[in-house]
This record gives C-alpha cells, structure tokens and sequence, in this order.
C-alpha cells in the first residue's frame, strides 16, 4: 500500500487496525474501544494536547506523542497503557492537584469531577509532591455562573467551545506556563464581559472551575454530551 | 493468635473519620475479635503506648502539637494508615494556606470580637504557618481518601489488612467521597 492510501492499517496494544489518513491516535483508538484517558479532549471540540494525559509510546521513538494531536501512519504501532504511561499520567495528576486548590470534599462537582474520576481511575490515593497552595479569586460577577480559578486544570474546553461552538470567544488565556489563568475578554469580570450566557462552556469544564449559580451544592452533574449531537445537527442542516 | 493492638488519633480534621469508623456499628465487635484498641479519642489513655501494629490518623498536620504528635505515633507505631482527606490531601483545614494562620487568627478572634479581643496563646498549640498532608512529615504506609471513608471503607480496608489480604483502596473509595 503506497503512502497516498487513504486507508492506513497500524497496530494499537497488539491489535491490528485499520484508519482513515489523517485521523489521530485518539479517534482510532476510540473507534476500536481502546480506553485512553483524557481532560483536555472533547468530541466535537478542536484538539490542542493541553492536558498531555493521552501521551502513548510509538515503536521506534523514545519519546511519549499526545495521542489527541498524532496523527497515525501506516505500519505505526502504538502502546496506550504500559507501566511507563501510567506512572507519566498518575504524575501529570498529582502535578494537576498540587498546582491549584483542588479541596473535592467542598467543590461543586464532588463525584462529577474528570480530574476526581481520572485520580481514581488511576489509583491516585495521595498526592507525592507538595501543595502550591495558590491565592487565586472567584469570580461571581456573572448572574447565572460562577468562575472558581482553585479548580481550574487549563485544559482550554471552555475557550475553545466558546470561540468554535457558540462563536462569541469572550474566554480565553492570559500568562504563561503556570501563571496562565483563564480570562473573561481583555481580562474583566465575567459580568460585565460579552458573554452571551449560552452556558456551553460551565457544561464543558471537567471540574467544578465553572459553574452554574443556580446548583451550588455537592451535586453538579455535566453534560458535555450535548456538543457532538450539537455539531451533528448543524453539519445536517 | 494474641490480638493487634490498634490506636486512632486525631489532628486537625472534624472528627468525621472517626463518626465514620464508628459507624460500622456491630462490626466493630467482629473487629474486637482481633484488635485492642489501645489508644484513641474514643479512649482515656493521654499518652501513646509504646508499642502499636496499626494507628489510624485522622486530619492534617496544622500546628506544632499535630507535628510532635504525628512524629510520635510514627515511632511508636508498626503501620501507620492515613485517613481521610486531611490526613492525605489537606483538605478543608489547607483552605488557610493560600491566606496565612495571622489574618485567619485575627478574623476569628479580633474583627469578629466584641467582647476581649484577644488571640489565644495560652494551652493552644501555635498554628503552622501551612497545613500540610501527614505523609510530608512523616512515612504513611496505608492511604485511605475520603471525607470521611465510609464505614463501609473502614471495615473492607480493616479486614484485609488485620487478615493480611491484598487491598484495592481506589475500588473502595476516592478523594471528597
């Protein structure tokens, strides 16, 4: 099969596979029912490996490769979960949680967290590393949400599903490295910001960073589900 | 099989942990069987008994009493299990970290005062200036997250290790469950 093939057969874990060019590690992956985890990736939104907990070993490198942002070629083998990649993640964690203030037992999202659920899943039960212990704000300025900067992981959902689904791009990231911090236009209260209060980006955070004033409680549930049926139904028009 | 002998303690945490464990109700006699409990709130012994095989510790270390007590019990104890979100993440008393002991102090006992105004300095420990997990101060052999672990948790986690059986702690319970 030359390199133009439109479809390309790789190996994932062991099995044999077969994608369409172009497509990423993530999709295929997924389209075969191999679990990879992420925080950072949302169907329906554009792909930025923010959270690098997808990171996957290819044959033939040292290096670990984003599974959300690599693309696949013929012949590549891909390993998703070997001892390697669970220590990088549980560590990628534990850096996630120590960054900010991430107190579960009084979030909102208390048993609907990703980052809580991921913890879990990868069986974090104590952090290696010590605190940071940032002061960061709330800001309630807005009537129906609320932004709590302590939960925030940066994973970006909510400005890119502001700028690529609702079209407003009123969120979006100030600073750098570990002083990024998630603003509202050229930095104003969510308030008195353009926001059009779609709500799509409180539904798309895996934590409780954003949320709905009208649920505060420990029962916060998401539905992040309602982007690719969104997408779906404007393609069909 | 002579019995283990088990001592809890308490740091800075809501005595949650300890609601929960008592919460096994009658399996606590089960558990009897097999553990003495040797020190404890729940026991009028002041000091912690030379020789322990299990202590669970509840709460995070947040001030210079919670630090010579911690390091003791480490000493004198065979495993130490950390319970609890305070115990394993700071929890809820870390919530001064980002503000400091002084302006928490002042806001409690000068601003909001209108008799005395006055901190504490007398009996009360000094505060640290962060609250901090136990395992930075000292080596935590067993994690048990929660706020609090369910009685449930406590009596799965017990057994298995009273019995010597291996231990899923993430299948039991979580951080903030």
């Amino acid at each position: 099969m030359s390199d133009t093939a439109e479809v390309k057969t790789l190996v994932i874990d062991g099995q044999e596979v077969s994608a369409v060019r172009g497509q990423t590690i993530l999709e295929v992956a997924r389209e075969n029912d191999i679990q990879i985890p992420t925080l950072c990736h949302l169907e329906g939104l554009t792909d930025v490996g923010a959270c690098r907990l997808c990171v996957v070993e290819i044959k033939g490198s040292n290096k670990l490769f984003p599974a959300c942002v690599t693309s696949i070629y013929e012949g590549m083998e891909v390993s998703t979960n070997s001892e390697r990649l669970q220590k990088h993640r549980r560590m990628i964690l534990e850096l996630l949680f120590t960054e900010r203030n991430h107190i579960c037992s009084v979030c909102v999202a208390n048993g609907h967290c990703e980052l809580q659920s991921l913890a879990q899943d990868l069986g974090l039960t104590h952090v290696r590393l010590p605190y940071r212990n940032p002061e960061l704000t709330i800001d309630a300025s807005h009537e129906r949400f609320t932004a709590d900067h302590n939960r925030c992981i940066l994973c970006t959902r909510c400005v890119r599903v502001c700028a690529e689904v609702e079209g407003a791009h009123v969120w979006d990231v100030m600073g750098r490295g570990i002083n990024s911090m998630i603003i509202t236009d050229l930095h104003e209260n969510w308030g008195e910001s353009t926001c059009t209060r779609c709500g799509k980006c409180v539904q798309v955070c895996p934590t409780g960073a954003l949320y709905d004033k009208g649920k505060i409680g420990s029962d916060h549930p998401k539905y992040p589900d309602f982007l690719p049926y969104l997408n779906l139904m404007r393609e069909a028009r | 099989m002579s019995k283990l002998k088990l001592a809890t303690a308490w740091l800075d945490g809501c005595s949650g942990c300890h609601m929960s464990f008592l919460d096994m109700d009658e399996r606590l006699l089960e558990l009897a069987e097999f553990v003495d409990l040797v020190y404890s709130p729940l026991v009028d012994l002041k000091d912690f008994p030379d020789q322990v095989d299990i202590t669970l510790v509840e709460g995070a270390v947040a001030s210079v009493d919670d630090e010579a007590k911690i390091k003791k019990i480490r000493a004198h104890t065979k495993m130490l299990i950390a319970i609890g979100d305070c115990a394993i993440t700071g929890n809820v008393p870390s919530m001064r970290n980002p503000i400091g002991p002084e302006p928490i102090l002042d806001r409690a006992y000068i601003e909001n005062a209108t008799l005395q105004p006055q901190i504490p300095c007398v009996v009360v420990p000094k505060l640290l200036k962060v609250v901090r997990p136990v395992h930075e101060f000292v080596e935590v052999d067993v994690f048990l997250p929660g706020c609090p672990p369910s009685a449930d948790t406590f009596h799965t986690a017990l057994t298995a290790i009273i019995s010597g059986e291996p231990l899923d702690i993430p299948a039991l319970t979580r951080f903030g469950a």
